[in-house]
C-alpha cells in the first residue's frame, strides 16, 4: 500500500516582533497509511497544533514553512497553487477543531452549517445538496437528526456540537481527517462517545486520521500508531500498543508516570506526590543546542548537550530519538 | 511520603456542611413562557477540616452551581450552607462579607480568570490591598511569600499573564486565592485544562498546601482518576443530586449507582492499550 500522506523533514518557524524567529517544528518525518489513525501526543509548546495547521497551509501570517515536503496522495501540498489547495481543504483533507462552541457559527442552524461546506465544494443542485446534508447529519445523529438539524449551536450540548463539526468535516467525503484536541473541552463520558464515533467513521468510510491530543490515555484502544512530539521534534513513533505500554523515550516514560494510577494500585497511594517532569515545555525553556529534552531529562548523558540524537530504529517500526538507544 | 488523615477528623465538627441545597434557575424561552431548571435538587454533605471532598459528575450535573453557591457567587433558592457554625445563606450581607474571603474559588481556565492587562504583581496585590490592614512594604513581602509558596519566582512580578505558561498561570491563580488566607478552596475543574505533566505538578502543590496550611478542598471535576488521587471522600452528582458519597476507595472499588459505574468505565487509561478497541 502507498501512504496517503508523507511528511518529510518539515521545518516551521514563527517570526515574533523584534526577536529572532523560533522553530516550532524542526525536522518532522512521518507517514500515514489509508484507513489508519495516527495519534499525535504532545504538550503545549510541542508544536502539535502547528503541525495540524501546516499540513493544510493554514499557518498564521507570521508562520513560515522553511523546509520539507508534505506529500498528500502523491502531490506536494507545499508547491500546490492556492486554487488547488482550496479544493483540497475541506474536501480531501478536513480539520476538526478543539472548541466546538467557537468553530460553529452561532446564528446558523446546524443543517445550514453542514450545507455550506457542501455548497462550497460540490456542484450538484441545491436539493441534491440538501438531501446529502440530511444523510450526513443522520449518520451522526441516527435518533434525532431532525431536531439537531434545526437547532442553533447554543441549543446543543458540547458533545452534540462536536458531532456537528464532525458532520461538516466528513460531508465531502475526505480521505484524511485532522482532529486537533477534538475532545479536550468535553467530560470523560462524552469524550469516550466521540472517540467511538470517530472510530466508526474510520471503519465505515475508510478515513485516515491524525488525532492530536495532550492526553495519552485517550489514544489507548483508539489509535493505531502514536507519534510523540516534544519541542517540535518527533521523540518517539511506533505502534500504539508498543508505545503506550512500553514507552522508550525518557520523555514518554516520565509523562506516563506522572498520571495518577489510582485504579491499578492495590496499595492506597492517595495524596502521595506524583512523579513530575521538572520545568515545562514552553519555548523559552528549550535549549538551543543538543537534545531538546536534555534540561528536563532524568537519564541525561554527556552527549545530550553536544548534538541532537538521531532516529534509532528499535524494530517493528518503533523509532526513538535518544542517545540511550544509540542515537 | 504518605499523609495520614487523622482519624479524629471524621468525628470532628465539619468545617463546611451543606444541607438540602436547592438552586432553581428560571428563564424565559423564546415564546415568553417561563422554564424552570433545577440545577441543585436537595444536596447535602459535610467536609471536615484538612480533607478533600471530590465532587464528580458529567457536564450539567450541577457541580459548578454547587461551587458558585458555596462561594456566595449565587444565592441558593433554599437550603443552608453551614461554615464555622453559621448559615451563610441567611447571613446579612455585611456579615457574609467577612466570611467570604475564607472560601475561595479557583476556575478551570486561568487565562480567563486573570486580568490580561495587569502584571503578576498587580494581580497579587489587589486582594492584599482590599484586605487593607497591611503597610506597603508588608504587602510586597506578603506577595513575594505567596509566589514562593506556589513555586513561582518573584522575578516574574512584572510579567503579564500571557507571558506565563498554563501551569504558571494556574499557580498564580492559586497564589491570589491564598492571599486572603482562606480555609476552604473550591477547585472547579482547576486541573482539567492543563497538560498531563503540569496537572501532576499542580496536584502535588495542592497536596503540599493541604499539609502545610491545613487547607480544605472541594475538588469539582469530571476526572475521576485525579479525584481518586486527591480526595478523602467522593460525592457523585447526577441531575442536581448527590447520588452516592463515601470514602474514595469504596466508591472506586464498590460503586453502587449506575452513573458511578458509567463514570468509572469512561476513565481513559493507558491500561486499555491491550484491550479490544472501543465499541461505538
Amino acid at each position: 500500500m502507498v501512504p496517503i500522506l508523507e511528511v518529510q523533514d518539515l521545518h516551521v518557524s514563527y517570526r515574533s516582533s523584534g526577536e529572532a524567529s523560533y522553530a516550532a517544528l524542526a525536522g518532522v518525518n512521518f507517514h500515514l497509511m489509508p484507513n489508519e489513525i495516527l495519534g499525535v501526543l504532545g504538550e503545549s509548546g510541542s508544536g502539535k497544533s502547528t503541525l495540524a495547521t501546516s499540513l493544510l497551509k493554514l499557518l498564521p501570517s507570521n508562520g513560515n514553512i522553511s523546509r520539507g515536503s508534505i506529500l498528500f496522495e502523491g502531490k506536494d501540498l507545499l508547491c500546490a497553487p492556492a486554487g488547488e489547495l482550496e479544493q483540497i481543504r475541506g474536501k480531501r483533507i478536513s480539520l476538526v477543531y478543539q472548541e466546538p462552541s467557537v468553530a460553529l457559527h452561532p446564528a446558523l442552524r446546524a443543517s445550514e452549517q453542514v450545507f455550506q461546506v457542501l455548497a462550497a465544494h460540490e456542484s450538484a443542485g441545491k436539493s441534491a445538496l440538501r438531501q446529502k446534508t440530511r444523510q450526513v447529519l443522520a449518520s451522526l445523529f441516527p435518533k434525532e437528526a431532525d431536531r439537531i438539524s434545526n437547532s442553533y449551536p447554543h441549543q446543543l450540548s458540547g458533545g452534540q456540537r462536536q458531532r456537528v463539526l464532525i458532520a461538516q468535516a466528513i460531508a465531502c467525503g475526505p480521505s484524511l481527517l485532522i482532529a486537533d484536541e477534538p475532545t479536550a473541552s468535553l467530560d470523560s463520558t462524552t469524550q469516550k462517545e466521540i472517540l467511538g464515533v470517530m472510530r466508526t467513521l474510520r471503519d465505515e468510510l475508510g478515513l485516515a486520521m491524525i488525532f492530536i491530543t495532550h492526553n495519552p490515555a485517550l489514544l489507548a484502544g483508539f489509535a493505531d500508531r502514536v507519534l510523540v512530539l516534544y519541542g517540535g521534534r518527533v521523540a518517539e513513533l511506533g505502534l500504539a500498543r508498543t508505545v503506550l505500554s512500553s514507552p522508550k523515550h525518557p520523555y514518554t516514560r516520565a509523562l506516563f508516570q506522572s498520571m495518577p494510577q489510582i485504579l491499578e494500585n492495590t496499595r492506597d497511594t492517595r495524596k502521595t506526590k506524583l512523579p513530575v517532569i521538572a520545568g515545562d515545555s514552553s519555548a523559552a525553556q528549550l535549549p538551543l543546542e543538543g537534545c531538546v529534552f536534555e534540561p528536563r531529562c532524568p537519564d541525561r548523558m554527556e552527549d545530550c548537550r553536544e548534538r541532537e540524537p538521531a532516529v534509532v530504529n528499535l524494530g517493528e517500526s518503533h523509532t526513538v530519538s535518544c542517545f540511550k538507544y544509540g542515537g | 511520603m504518605e499523609v495520614e488523615t487523622p482519624q479524629s477528623s471524621q468525628n470532628m465538627q465539619p468545617l463546611l456542611r451543606v444541607e438540602k441545597l436547592v438552586k432553581c434557575y428560571e428563564r424565559q424561552n423564546v415564546f415568553g413562557s417561563r422554564e424552570k431548571l433545577l440545577a441543585l435538587d436537595g444536596v447535602s454533605f459535610a467536609v471536615a477540616q484538612e480533607t478533600t471532598l471530590a465532587v464528580v459528575g458529567e457536564s450539567g450535573s450541577g457541580k459548578s452551581t454547587l461551587g458558585f453557591c458555596i462561594s456566595c457567587l449565587e444565592i441558593p433558592t433554599s437550603g443552608s450552607i453551614w461554615f464555622e457554625g453559621r448559615d451563610i445563606v441567611v447571613l446579612a450581607e455585611s456579615e457574609r462579607r467577612k466570611l467570604r474571603p475564607q472560601i475561595q474559588l479557583i476556575f478551570q481556565d486561568p487565562s480567563n480568570s486573570l486580568n490580561p492587562r495587569w502584571s503578576v504583581e498587580e494581580i497579587l496585590l489587589e486582594p492584599l490591598n482590599l484586605k487593607g490592614k497591611l503597610k506597603r512594604e508588608e504587602t510586597k513581602q506578603r506577595a513575594v511569600a505567596l509566589m514562593t509558596q506556589v513555586g513561582l519566582s518573584s522575578d516574574m512580578f512584572q510579567r503579564s499573564p500571557a507571558q506565563l505558561s498554563g501551569g504558571q498561570r494556574q499557580r498564580l491563580a492559586i497564589a491570589r486565592a491564598l492571599a486572603l488566607e482562606p480555609r476552604v478552596l473550591i477547585l472547579d475543574e482547576a486541573l482539567s485544562a492543563l497538560d498531563c505533566s503540569v496537572q501532576a505538578q499542580i496536584a502535588n502543590l495542592l497536596i503540599e498546601l493541604q499539609r502545610t496550611l491545613g487547607m480544605t478542598y472541594l475538588f469539582i471535576t469530571h476526572d475521576l482518576a485525579m479525584a481518586a488521587h486527591l480526595a478523602d471522600e467522593i460525592a457523585v452528582m447526577n441531575r442536581g443530586r448527590v447520588v452516592e458519597q463515601g470514602p474514595a476507595q469504596n466508591i472506586l472499588r464498590h460503586p453502587k449507582e449506575e452513573i458511578t459505574r458509567h463514570l468509572l468505565a469512561a476513565i481513559p487509561s493507558l491500561d486499555n492499550a491491550e484491550r479490544p478497541p472501543l465499541e461505538s
